[in-house]
């Protein structure tokens, strides 16, 4: 009997927390459980166990603590004022659940979060405790993501970062003026000193050279974010100023975006509609510009019209299309920073173009096979037997090279 | 046709052995074939059977002996794993290939390298699976419990997997059963048996169905993306996993489910949130215009300011930092990248700088009002970090507001500016540094200013000689400063 509750408790508070979309198990510290008490392992590269039909990974056991709040956010599932099911986990009840997950192999560790509930300190103390049992009473090394409660004191931040391979605070809405009137009790300033707490705790926790003994561990995994998309009226060029803010700022892993997604008993301050999912897309792509090629925000925004990502073609192809004076770049000499510049070749490809350049000089059909799509990429290079010609100039490029419609990531 | 006769599927060692002898025999890829002991019923005669070669050692090295790059022994490590028919072919190709081309393995473009080198990511694709997808079930023996699972891998990975498998579940007894083969761990030897069948395996976990209850409300039905789900879980190993049972009934029912959220008009708040909660929801904030009466005021008001955009990217306003009666204050230029992080001014590289010449010139920090032109850290975003800008005259006219009231509020008998932008908020004017270092000036309140560079300056100047010049002239200039305080 005891069991039915705890499933009804399971489904109400993986429900609850489905809406973050963080589900990374990467990039912590590597460890195993040889020589230990307990189970658990993580070896750099993050695993996802299982795909749900909306094609997110279930990488971490991703549930709440209570989805009681006594915040009111509007965009939240489990803002005070809605009239969801309640429930709330026993930190024991949280453990066992891991622990029976893990040792299946369903998951990587657990991500856990929490409606506040009393104050943020109680809510954040019973976070971890949740960890703390984990790493202490059964000695678990598989992988632990906590929410910060920002307002939770500062040593409570500290003794997170202990447990935990990564913490994160939303700042959900890139508008401040939108979180003030959408999520009126929280406040920015205060997430964004919570994300400092963990950067400086970060760097501290960075051996130096000298150090004989090594500093404690505190979040190997670093921290992350999310941005709600399409309940603010924030254009993408604003998302993107706003990620690439956090990201030099605190020195986040990932900024998650995540289409606002009607959800039941929602409010009426938000537009019910179906999440712009290709948006999104167009957001994480333009992201992945910014971390790995070498983009700044506002050169992602010259290809941007009125703000906004072209839906019809990928962020990089947009740029390239408006900058077609820099092309065709030639694959046997361009540099590693042009090359990533180039539509279609992406970080590998670019690698693998650097390294066999040095024993053979290439020609289109190999760089055929370096890529994914050579289509893509032709209009833009000259390669031993290759230059586009008119091509890189010509007026229908972009219909050209979108042979595929945007329409084919839409809902149903 | 010379053929080759391989202990197992996945014998790598017998491959090696068999492959370097074709090779120095000088047998061409065409006229090499490669068989698996045992499979097909294959009898008869074989040029090299694997009994009949020994195995690798250092002393009977023939001077034909050749050396292949250790990339190519790794790749054909892994392709060997691979289900393909034409694996150990392909391999004996490239190795025919190496010896007059040795950089080959790095010729990703090559047609062969190519080729081998997709099967190898196929491989290592199908391990990182096996660590996803294995589900263990729990059992219990005469030693007590145990955990087994089975499962069908794309290509022959248990071997090189089951190791990961070992680290992670260390002191759990495991076995994973495949149709190649299976492996098992005692909790102190990983060993390697026959193939199994899935009847071998137990039928059920009563965690299962808390498995499927996480998976299914996980799931969010507005959001339907079959074609992400199915590239990275790829149908062929549904069957062996619980939760995809509940796909398609999942995928059915979420367009009705997603249509019934958006037609469904947005209820009323509950009635416990309009008792409990609604009535502390708007709170004031401080008043931006109203004139601080004291210092924890200004502080106040500092974090609630919007009189220029600067809060927007910074972490917090960093006010000053003293006593509320000093003699001395230091106006610097603006926070820095630890002074936002810290929320407190002078705490970063500058910092250091300044502190240690404040101590050279006999000034305490503690009796001195530390803060700055400009309370917000103005920086442009770079990769992960953040790089320093110069206010613009509009952001420190801006800000002046909170500066002049720290005057007001603390009375120095000398506010000491550092660098231009100090300057100009206490002037008014963009001052010429160099040229007015060092002298008192009257301010427009009457009270008494004097200028010098601002620190950074000093850990800018690239050669030691200026640098230490430098330094002795802002000491000196600090020192004059603690004259006039008396």
């Amino acid at each position: 009997m005891a069991r039915l509750d705890l499933r009804k408790k399971l489904s109400i508070l993986a429900d609850a927390a489905k809406y973050d979309a963080s589900c990374s198990s990467s990039g912590t510290s590597k460890r195993d459980s040889v020589g230990g008490k307990g189970i658990g392992s993580t070896e750099g590269m993050g695993i996802c166990h299982a795909y749900t039909p909306d094609g997110r990974c279930i990488s971490l056991l991703k549930i709440l603590l209570t989805n009681f709040c006594i915040y009111d956010c509007a965009y939240c599932i489990n803002r005070a004022s809605s009239n969801v099911e309640r429930a709330r986990f026993d930190v024991d009840e949280v453990v066992d659940l891991t622990l029976n997950f893990y040792r299946r192999n369903y998951i990587e560790g657990l991500f856990l979060s929490s409606g506040i509930i009393r104050s943020g300190d109680y809510t954040m103390e019973q976070l971890v405790l949740v960890a703390k049992t984990l790493r202490e009473v059964h000695d678990f090394r598989g992988y632990i993501h906590l929410k910060l409660i920002p307002e939770a004191d500062p040593k409570l931040v500290e003794m997170a970062g202990l447990y935990a391979d990564r913490l994160s605070a939303n700042i959900e809405l890139p508008r401040d003026e939108a979180l003030a009137r959408l999520a009126p009790q929280k406040d920015v300033a205060v997430i964004k000193k919570a994300m400092s707490q963990v950067r400086l705790g970060v760097e501290a926790a960075r051996p130096a050279k000298r150090d004989k003994i090594k500093p404690p561990k505190f979040a190997p995994g670093g921290q992350s974010t999310q941005l709600i998309i399409g309940a603010d009226g924030a254009p993408d060029t604003e998302i993107l100023d706003r990620s690439a803010s956090l990201y030099g700022g605190y020195g986040l892993r990932r900024v998650y975006y995540s289409a606002f997604s009607p959800i039941p008993d929602s409010s009426s301050v938000l537009p019910l509609s179906k999440p712009p999912l290709m948006r999104e897309h167009r957001l994480y792509q333009a992201d992945w510009l910014m971390r790995f090629y070498g983009f700044s925000a506002p050169e992602i925004g010259e290809g941007a019209a009125g703000g906004m990502l072209d839906l019809a073609v990928d962020p990089k192809l947009a740029w390239a299309l408006n900058k077609r004076a820099q092309f065709p770049v030639d694959v046997n000499r361009a540099p590693r920073e042009m090359l990533l510049r180039v539509p279609g070749l992406g970080v590998k490809a670019v690698d693998r173009i650097v390294s066999v350049r040095r024993y053979r000089t290439l020609r289109l059909e190999d760089v055929g096979r370096l890529t994914r799509s050579v289509a893509k990429v032709r209009p833009f290079i000259t390669a031993l037997d290759w230059t586009p010609g008119a091509l890189t100039d010509a007026a229908d490029l972009k219909a050209r090279v979108t042979s595929r419609s945007p329409e084919q990531l839409s809902l149903f | 046709m010379k053929t080759a006769v391989l202990a197992s599927e996945t014998d790598f060692d017998g491959w090696r052995v068999a492959a370097r002898a074709l090779r120095l025999a000088g047998v061409e890829p065409v006229a090499a074939r490669f068989v698996v002991a045992g499979a097909d019923g294959q009898g008869g005669l074989f040029d090299i059977p694997y009994s009949a070669h020994p195995r690798e050692s250092g002393d009977e090295r023939n001077r034909d002996e050749f050396t292949v790059p250790a990339a190519f022994v790794d790749l054909a490590r892994d392709v060997i794993l691979h289900r393909s028919a034409d694996r150990f072919d392909l391999m004996y190709r490239l190795l025919w290939r190496l010896r007059d081309e040795p950089d080959l393995t790095k010729v990703v473009s090559d047609r062969d390298v190519a080729d081998a080198m997709e099967r190898a990511r196929n491989v290592s694709r199908s391990s990182h699976k096996m660590k996803a997808f294995v589900r263990f079930r729990q059992t219990h023996d005469a030693h007590g419990e145990a955990w087994v699972a089975w499962f069908e891998p794309a290509h022959r990975v248990v071997e090189r997997t089951a190791p990961f498998f070992q680290r992670r579940f260390t002191t759990m007894r495991w076995s994973i059963l495949t149709p190649d083969g299976s492996a098992h761990w005692d909790t102190e030897t990983l060993s390697f048996g026959p193939p199994a069948t899935r009847d071998m395996a137990p039928a059920e976990d009563e965690i299962e169905a808390f498995w499927k209850t996480y998976y299914a409300s996980t799931f969010n039905p507005a959001r339907l993306k079959l074609k992400t789900m199915q590239g990275e879980m790829p149908k062929s190993y549904w069957k062996n996993l619980p939760e995809a049972a509940l796909i398609p009934g999942l995928t059915a029912a979420s367009q009705g489910r997603t249509e019934a959220m958006v037609a469904t008009p947005a209820p009323a708040p509950n009635a416990r949130f309009m008792r409990a909660v609604a009535r502390d929801l708007h709170a004031a904030r401080p008043d931006a215009e109203v004139v601080p009466a004291d210092l924890a005021e200004v502080e106040r008001g500092v974090q609630a300011c919007r009189r220029c955009p600067l809060y927007r990217d910074a972490t917090q306003g960093v006010c000053g930092e003293g006593p509320k009666a000093a003699r001395l204050m230091i106006v610097g230029e603006q926070p820095g990248d630890q002074e936002d992080l810290a929320g407190r001014p002078f705490v970063g590289p500058a910092g250091q700088v300044l502190d240690e010449a404040l101590e050279e010139a006999g000034v305490d920090r503690v009796d001195v009002y530390v803060t700055n032109a400009v309370k917000h850290f103005k920086h442009e975003p770079r990769g992960k970090r953040r790089l320093h800008r110069t206010p613009d005259a509009g952001e420190v006219t801006a800000c002046r507001w909170w500066l002049d009231a720290e005057r007001r509020l603390v009375q120095p008998k000398l506010v000491l500016a550092l660098g231009a932008t100090a300057g100009l908020a206490l002037l008014g004017r963009k001052p010429a540094v160099i040229r007015e270092r060092g002298q008192a000036l009257t301010l427009d309140d009457g009270s008494v200013g004097m200028l010098t560079v601002h620190p950074a300056y000093l850990l800018r100047l690239p050669d030691r000689a200026a640098q230490s010049e430098a330094r002795r002239a802002f000491v000196e200039d600090l020192s004059a400063a603690r004259h006039l305080i008396g």
